[in-house]
């Protein structure tokens, strides 16, 4: 049967094809349903784990392929940072089982700090990668990328960008296969790396990548398309947009798809070029097949003129679409290509949206409790990665920095150190805490820092999705483990803890105020879940009798339920999930349960 | 090919919406394609989704000037994509606007009428449903979303029937809010005449 799958669900569906066994990942946009329809298709048989952080679930996933299984960890491209560090001596080890190592890449960016490309850590790590065009491709390819983890005893690539990984197709899904136990593992000195190993392996790391430039220069997925005489090479969504935008004079063009950017397949370069008389080259994020042609050029000593970033012609940051594509190609070939130039200068202005925090957020209160507390005190607040870095969106205006995952923690104590004035707050979510800020947390008690850790505990991993994490006491395979406690980690490592629900607004801002007269390294945990997994209370509404029209609850929060009306204020019911805290911003009283 | 983008605001049921369209088409037997935002931006931010039907070739990202028909969810919303509309192409639009945070906090709200009245001027086909009065009449606001795809299913731009819409909600929804979504669907439909 035909089902409208999402790209990363056709990859977990083509990797429970290929008879994966074992599958890790850490949540991060776009990658994070992969794992998670993995989970959800299960019959049992599948080992799915949400891991602490990316290191540890590629470290899980190899020790399943040391096994023999067949094994798919998954993460965002700069998850792939985090779990570099095995990655970098997993290439020289190799595995014995299919390992897969999935990446989303996010062109833009949409959703991610940096506009990261995967492509550079396989040339890095001398291992092979496969990139997808459609849904429907990455779902037949992700299977090929087990096959070739398996024959060439290596850790594979997959990589995937947004518009693929969240692009929905019809894809006529088989049968999965049954899981056959793996072989388990066998002892044997090629497991521990030592410096003579690595010094043999590399050598035939190297072979290989000559064998496989020659492979992947028959593989079905690398596609020239028509026989014009303007070369257009294309890898990823950047395909889809050619394709999109040349349609109506593909005469003038041969297309080569390539989805191996890494062995570089140098032959299927040698077909292209014959075939053309210039080229442009088309890719989101870095010039990699760009620079792959320009030095096969130089080995091959060839002369093809070769048009994109770095000519200064294509787009260096960013999206491309078939609209760009399209305008590009008829500046330079005279290609006389549709583009939708419909331009509309007399529209009435609308306002820009950013993304907020939802209404009823607890992280809003926290924020909010901080900023009162330190009202009219100097004070510098280092946020971190997930929905409340949206606090620093104003007029909250409560995120004075954001790097990575968990460096609020460690960047407040260099603020410190440094002695620049004011009280260094570190905010952290849960997860966060745990994937990568417990470490920075010893690192402030060792080092003696001064600083006030606020932890914004919402029991969730609320931006990717609400997945689960150590500190909730559930797996991903529906079985209950035993919650790891914030706060008596906290205090095993010798930090001051003090819990308070946000939204208990007087005892929030005391408890700030208590923990600003102490010093050393001590913590506030603000406990309160994410809105999107309870049910909310009684929404709240404006007595609009006494409601006087100050705005003070819609200037100091930013609620998207407040908005204003007729010169007073409004809660829209729809939204308004009864947190409460409006009420004990307005100075009239007019806000009221129903 | 048929393109629909439908575009509003995070959290007013795009994405169901264009899965329910894709899976009409497919049930018709037609190959089909979707894009939607996800992630942080679709937190009380802009959100569209790209439906295209028909190639199998093709991109799941609508080229501006290709869609043959619009769902606006948020007439402001409407307005800020109108670049995607073909010249001859259709919008279907809720009436009510959804005022952003940042409007209420620097005061520039903008009002229904205006974006209405834009779209109505350069839009050949524009058919306004009053959303709030359809989500009122069902019982829920969620029904936006449905509401929306009943007018865009009997409008015929797309290829995709009404019936064909209501065989997936039946697939789709849960017992309990069928009733509910079916009539909001005829409401939407009924707000079309072809």
């Amino acid at each position: 049967m035909k089902e409208l799958l999402m790209g990363n669900e056709a990859i977990a569906v083509g990797a429970m094809m290929a008879g994966v066994q074992v599958v890790t990942g850490y949540p991060g946009t776009p990658s994070t349903e992969v794992l998670e329809t993995i989970a959800k298709r299960n019959d049992g048989s599948i080992y799915v784990e949400w891991s602490v952080n990316e290191k540890a679930g590629m470290e899980v996933a190899a020790g399943a392929a040391y096994a023999g299984a067949r094994s798919l960890v998954t993460m965002k491209q700069v998850g792939l940072n985090v779990a570099s560090d095995p990655l970098m001596s997993l290439n020289m080890i190799g595995v014995k089982g299919g390992m897969v190592v999935y990446v989303a890449d996010d062109p833009g960016p949409i959703s991610s700090q940096t506009e990261q490309d995967t492509r550079h850590y396989a040339k890095f790590a001398k291992i092979p990668i496969f990139d997808a065009t459609s849904p429907e491709e990455a779902y037949q390819m992700i299977q090929d990328a087990f096959d070739y983890s398996e024959k060439y005893h290596t850790p594979v690539f997959f990589r995937a960008t947004t518009r693929v990984c969240h692009a929905c197709a019809s894809i006529e899904v088989g049968e999965f296969p049954k899981i056959t136990k793996a072989e388990g593992f066998v002892k044997d000195s090629r497991w521990v790396i030592f410096p003579r190993l690595s010094y043999l392996n590399k050598k035939k790391v190297e072979a290989r990548e000559i064998t496989l430039a020659e492979e992947f220069s028959d593989y079905p997925g690398n596609e020239l398309i028509g026989s014009g005489k303007i070369g257009i090479a294309c890898g990823g969504i950047a395909y889809a947009y050619v394709m999109d935008a040349i349609e109506s004079n593909k005469e003038m063009f041969t297309v080569a798809k390539l989805v191996t950017p890494f062995p570089f397949p140098t032959i299927f370069a040698d077909r292209f070029l014959q075939q053309v008389d210039r080229v442009i080259v088309f890719e989101e994020l870095d010039p990699v097949i760009e620079d792959a042609l320009i030095y096969h050029q130089g080995v091959t000593h060839t002369t093809h003129e070769i048009i994109g970033k770095r000519t200064g012609t294509v787009l260096n940051a960013g999206e491309l679409s078939a609209n760009y594509i399209a305008g590009v190609l008829n500046e330079i070939f005279g290609a006389e290509l549709v583009v939708g130039n419909q331009t509309f200068e007399d529209a009435p202005k609308v306002p820009t949206r950013p993304p907020v925090l939802c209404a009823g957020c607890p992280h809003r209160a926290s924020f909010y409790a901080v900023k009162q507390a330190m009202k009219g005190k100097e004070a510098v607040f280092c946020g971190d990665i997930g929905c409340y870095t949206l606090g620093n969106a104003a007029p909250l205006d409560m995120v004075d920095t954001c790097l990575c995952m968990g460096a609020g923690i460690t960047i407040a104590q260099g603020l410190e150190h440094s002695k620049s004035a004011g009280t260094k707050f570190a905010f952290v979510g849960d997860s966060t805490f745990f994937a990568s800020g417990m470490t920075g947390v010893v690192n402030a008690v060792y080092n003696k820092a001064d600083m006030i850790l606020v932890v914004l505990d919402n029991s969730t991993t609320a931006m990717t999705g609400h997945q689960p994490h150590p500190g909730i006491g559930k797996t991903m395979m529906g079985e209950v483990s035993a919650a790891v406690s914030i706060e008596k980690v906290l205090v095993a490592i010798g930090v001051d803890v003090k819990i308070v629900n946000p939204l208990d607004f007087e005892d929030a801002i005391a408890a700030v105020k208590e923990m600003d007269e102490k010093s050393g390294v001590r913590a506030i945990i603000f406990r309160s879940p994410c809105v999107a997994i309870v049910k909310p209370d009684q929404a709240r509404h404006i007595d609009t009798n006494t409601c006087i029209g100050c705005m003070k609850c819609i200037r100091e929060l930013g609620c998207p339920a407040l908005s204003k009306k007729d010169g007073k204020a409004v809660i829209d019911p729809a939204l308004c999930t009864g947190c409460g805290l409006c009420s004990k911003v307005c100075p009239t009283g007019c806000i009221v349960k129903d | 090919m048929k393109s629909c983008l439908l575009c509003g605001v995070g959290g007013q049921g795009t994405v169901l919406a264009s899965r329910i369209l894709a899976q009409a088409a497919m049930n018709q037997g037609l190959f089909a394609r979707t894009a939607e935002t996800i992630g942080m931006s679709q937190r009380g931010g802009c959100v569209v989704s790209h439906v295209r039907i028909g190639e199998y070739v093709s991109s799941p990202m609508i080229p501006e000037g290709q869609a043959d028909m619009m769902i606006g969810f948020e007439p402001g919303e409407v307005v800020r994509n109108l670049s995607y509309l073909k010249e001859d192409g259709i919008v279907i639009t809720c009436k009510q606007v959804v005022q952003a945070v940042t409007a209420s906090l620097s005061g520039s709200d903008y009002n229904a009428e205006d974006m209405i009245a834009y779209l109505q001027r350069k839009v050949k086909h524009c058919i306004v449903i009053d959303g709030a009065e359809i989500c009122n009449i069902c019982g829920s606001g969620k029904v936006l979303n449905v509401a929306l795809v009943g007018a865009a299913a009997q409008s015929g731009a797309m290829g995709i029937s009404v019936e064909a819409v209501k065989a997936v909600l039946a697939a789709k929804l849960k017992p309990q809010f069928l009733a509910m979504n079916e009539q909001a669907l005829a409401l939407g439909a009924q707000c079309v005449t072809q």
